[in-house]
């Protein structure tokens, strides 16, 4: 039976020096600055000490409804040396793109190496798994996905999925989701189950999760969605290297504009940064600084989060939910409230009803004056005529009697 | 020429109006009730000279208030224009006309001694703590009638203009966070120390101290707020001077003491109101005498019974 040597012991017997070892776990600490244990409080070289001492972890590596794109990002590095060095600190004893056996050989090495570590091992899966007509839609070996999936599942220690497909169905999944793909943690119960959405997510963020799993013996402190804090905790709002543009209200208002080229803040090209956990601004990708879509003037499309990425459209601005204050000044004196159109109608409205309400009773209740005026000559003129005529009678009277 | 007893009784009424007036207001200043001092007031010191303008304070205390962020500027950022129903703290700049001197300033409330918004509250809604010296609000007690908003010689107190329940926004000095033991948001985050939380009379040695070490460093050598508007809890200094950054110059009397002073005279030995009462009289009795003759005659007239 092959003995697992440490990390430390694979590292000298392929050369590999302990310089470039100590590099890279700095990086590992830099790019996990919101609180991996594994890496807190503790110097490069305690941490070095720690990760080589640890057996090399047994990593099996699945593909599904993927572009693979998550498996390049892994090879990708700027540096050959880095890629080297993650492939020796880790066991990869199963990945369809890396091996050279194919057919029965291949499936034969999926058995072997489930079998060698069985219970121990950390299944890596890529892409999204079809469900719909019991995933008849992608078959490995004459085996459904859905049904290798299981069964390898069964037998690891803990699932990582990897890439926004494999986190909760990413490309495959969206409308109208003909096969039905959906993530791994729709399908498996019962394992720890670690997301690491991105499309491609950093390998860093894969790298840090499996050592910090192998040394600690723990799965990293997990957010609401399974993603790992350590990298998944804040937006890429918060840490954007074109923030200052965007608290100072400099934004490019469309692609090639005088603002665009200055480096402007991409907000108002659809920019999904202030909603999007990521930290593609602390962590660049192939350790080139400023290696992600932002830094290359385009707006960040939110991949790590289901709900924008292939949900929302490209430039469609997004809600900022953590509004700050921006980089200008009022005054100390400031005029307060004033007064729009439609209030001054209305105030308008209400004085103009009411002066004519006003109006037309005044004119009623003049002439309702006047009338009473009049009735009250008439009436005095009727008695007048009355006591006229009274008189005549008596008069009258008068001249008979004499 | 007769002296009728009408004339004489006028003509002593008539007399009485100017001294009535001259004895009211050549009497001595009233003092001002004797209010009821807080047995330890705290307070917030802001040194505008100290200031970087970095907001944090402006973030925190919506955080310790638990109010969202005001983005009805741009949508995008809380860029408050002024104090508001969601912005108790707010950050402004002062620029002189050429530009060449500036100054942030930091606005909250004073917690005055005196506050001019509890003078003007009929119902107590806004009042001061007695332990802490805090001004408080009620909103079981506000009725709404937003006399506070015009009361308060610094604008302080907002009313939300919006809203089915609408409340009185002022910074209350994160009272339930002291009830806790905690500072107030805005001095927990200050990374200058520009703001810092303390009892008045320890902020008040910290301004003196700080002219004292400077001299010339700051306007007038004088901590805002020691005396003006009748002391407030909330002190300033700065190096510009404080009418510039909106903190009128009141003197040493509060707001409401003025107020009272004159209402008081007013009243005093309920003199002018009496002789308003008896100069109403007169202007009733003798419309009433036209009234009378007028109906007579027309009665007269007509033959009817006029009707006053």
């Amino acid at each position: 039976m092959f003995k697992h040597p440490t990390i430390a012991e694979h590292l000298e017997a392929s050369g590999v020096s302990r310089r470039s070892f100590i590099q890279l776990c700095s990086m590992l600490m830099a790019t996990a600055p919101m609180g991996l244990a594994l890496t807190k409080n503790k110097s490069v070289f305690e941490i070095t000490a720690a990760i080589g001492k640890t057996k090399r972890p047994s990593v099996i590596w699945l593909h599904f409804q993927d572009c693979t794109g998550c498996t390049e990002t892994l090879l990708r590095t700027s540096a050959p040396d880095v890629a080297h060095l993650i492939l020796d600190v880790i066991s990869l004893d199963y990945h369809e793109t890396l091996m050279a056996a194919s057919g029965a050989q291949a499936e034969a090495a999926l058995k072997s190496a489930v079998a060698e570590n069985e219970g121990k091992f950390v299944l890596v899966v890529e892409g999204a798994i079809p469900m719909k007509d019991e995933g008849v839609y992608m078959e490995l070996a004459g085996k459904p996905a859905l049904q290798v999936l299981r069964e390898v599942a069964a037998k690891s220690a803990a699932v990582i999925a990897i890439g926004s497909c494999a986190s909760w169905g990413g490309v495959p999944s969206a409308d109208p989701n003909p096969t039905g793909a959906v993530g791994v943690d729709s399908i498996i119960t019962g394992k720890p189950i670690i997301n690491l959405p991105g499309c491609p997510p950093n390998p860093y963020n894969l790298l840090g999760v499996v050592l910090e799993y192998v040394t600690m013996g723990k799965v990293p402190a997990l957010d609401e969605l399974g993603r790992p804090k350590f990298a998944y905790e804040r937006v890429i709002h918060e840490n954007c290297p074109r923030r200052a543009h965007f608290d100072a209200g400099r934004f490019a208002a469309v692609f090639g504009d005088d603002g665009h080229r200055k480096g402007w803040c991409l907000y108002k090209l659809g920019c999904k940064g202030p909603i999007t956990h990521a930290a593609c601004s602390t962590q660049s990708f192939n350790e080139v600084p400023n290696c992600w879509p932002i830094g290359i003037g385009a707006p960040c499309m939110g991949c790590t989060e289901k709900g924008v990425i292939w949900r929302m459209s490209t430039f469609e601005t997004v809600p900022i939910h953590l509004a700050t204050p921006p980089d200008t000044y009022p005054p100390i004196y400031s005029s307060i409230g004033g007064a729009t159109v439609g209030a001054a109608a209305l105030v308008g409205a209400v004085a103009g009803a009411l002066g004519g309400v006003t109006w037309v009773h005044s004119q009623r209740f003049a002439s309702s004056q006047e009338i009473g005026v009049e009735r009250l000559e008439a009436d005095r003129r009727n008695e007048e005529n009355l006591s006229a005529a009274e008189k005549d009678l008596e008069k009258g009277f008068d001249k008979k009697e004499d | 020429m007769a002296i009728t007893r009408r004339e004489l009784i006028t003509n002593i009424a008539k007399a009485g109006v100017p001294a009535a007036v001259a004895m009211t207001v050549s009497t001595e200043t009233l003092q001002a009730e004797n209010l009821p001092v807080p047995n330890a007031p705290v307070g917030l010191m802001y040194d505008a000279s100290l200031c970087i303008g970095c907001k944090a304070c402006e973030v925190a205390c919506n955080e310790a208030n638990n109010t969202p962020p005001d983005t009805r500027g741009d949508g995008l950022h809380q860029s408050a224009a002024d104090l508001n129903d969601l912005t108790r703290n707010i950050i402004k700049l002062y620029k002189s006309d050429d530009g060449s001197v500036t100054s942030f300033v930091k606005r909250q409330c004073m917690q005055c001694f005196d506050p001019a918004c509890a003078a003007g509250c009929p119902f107590q809604a806004l009042h001061k703590d007695h332990e802490t010296g805090v001004v408080l609000w009620d909103g079981d007690k506000c009725i709404g009638c937003r006399y506070c908003t015009i009361t308060c010689p610094y604008s302080v107190p907002r009313f939300q203009w919006k809203g089915f329940d609408p409340v009185v926004t002022k910074c209350e000095l994160c009272s339930h966070r002291l009830a806790k033991g905690l500072k107030p948001g805005c001095s927990s985050v200050c990374p200058t120390g520009a703001v810092i939380f303390g009892s008045r009379e320890m902020l008040l040695l910290e301004a003196k101290r700080r002219i004292k070490k400077n001299p010339g460093r700051y306007y007038q050598d004088r901590v805002y707020g020691e005396t003006d508007n009748g002391g407030t809890q909330a002190l300033y200094l700065s190096r510009v001077a404080f009418a510039d950054l909106g903190l009128p110059e009141l003197g040493p009397e509060s707001v409401p003491a003025r107020t009272l002073r004159w209402q008081k005279r007013i009243y005093q030995y309920f003199a002018l109101p009496a002789l308003l009462y008896v100069g109403l009289v007169q202007v009733i009795r003798k419309n009433l005498k036209g009234h009378e003759q007028e109906a007579h005659e027309r009665a007269e007239e007509t033959g009817l019974r006029a009707q006053l």
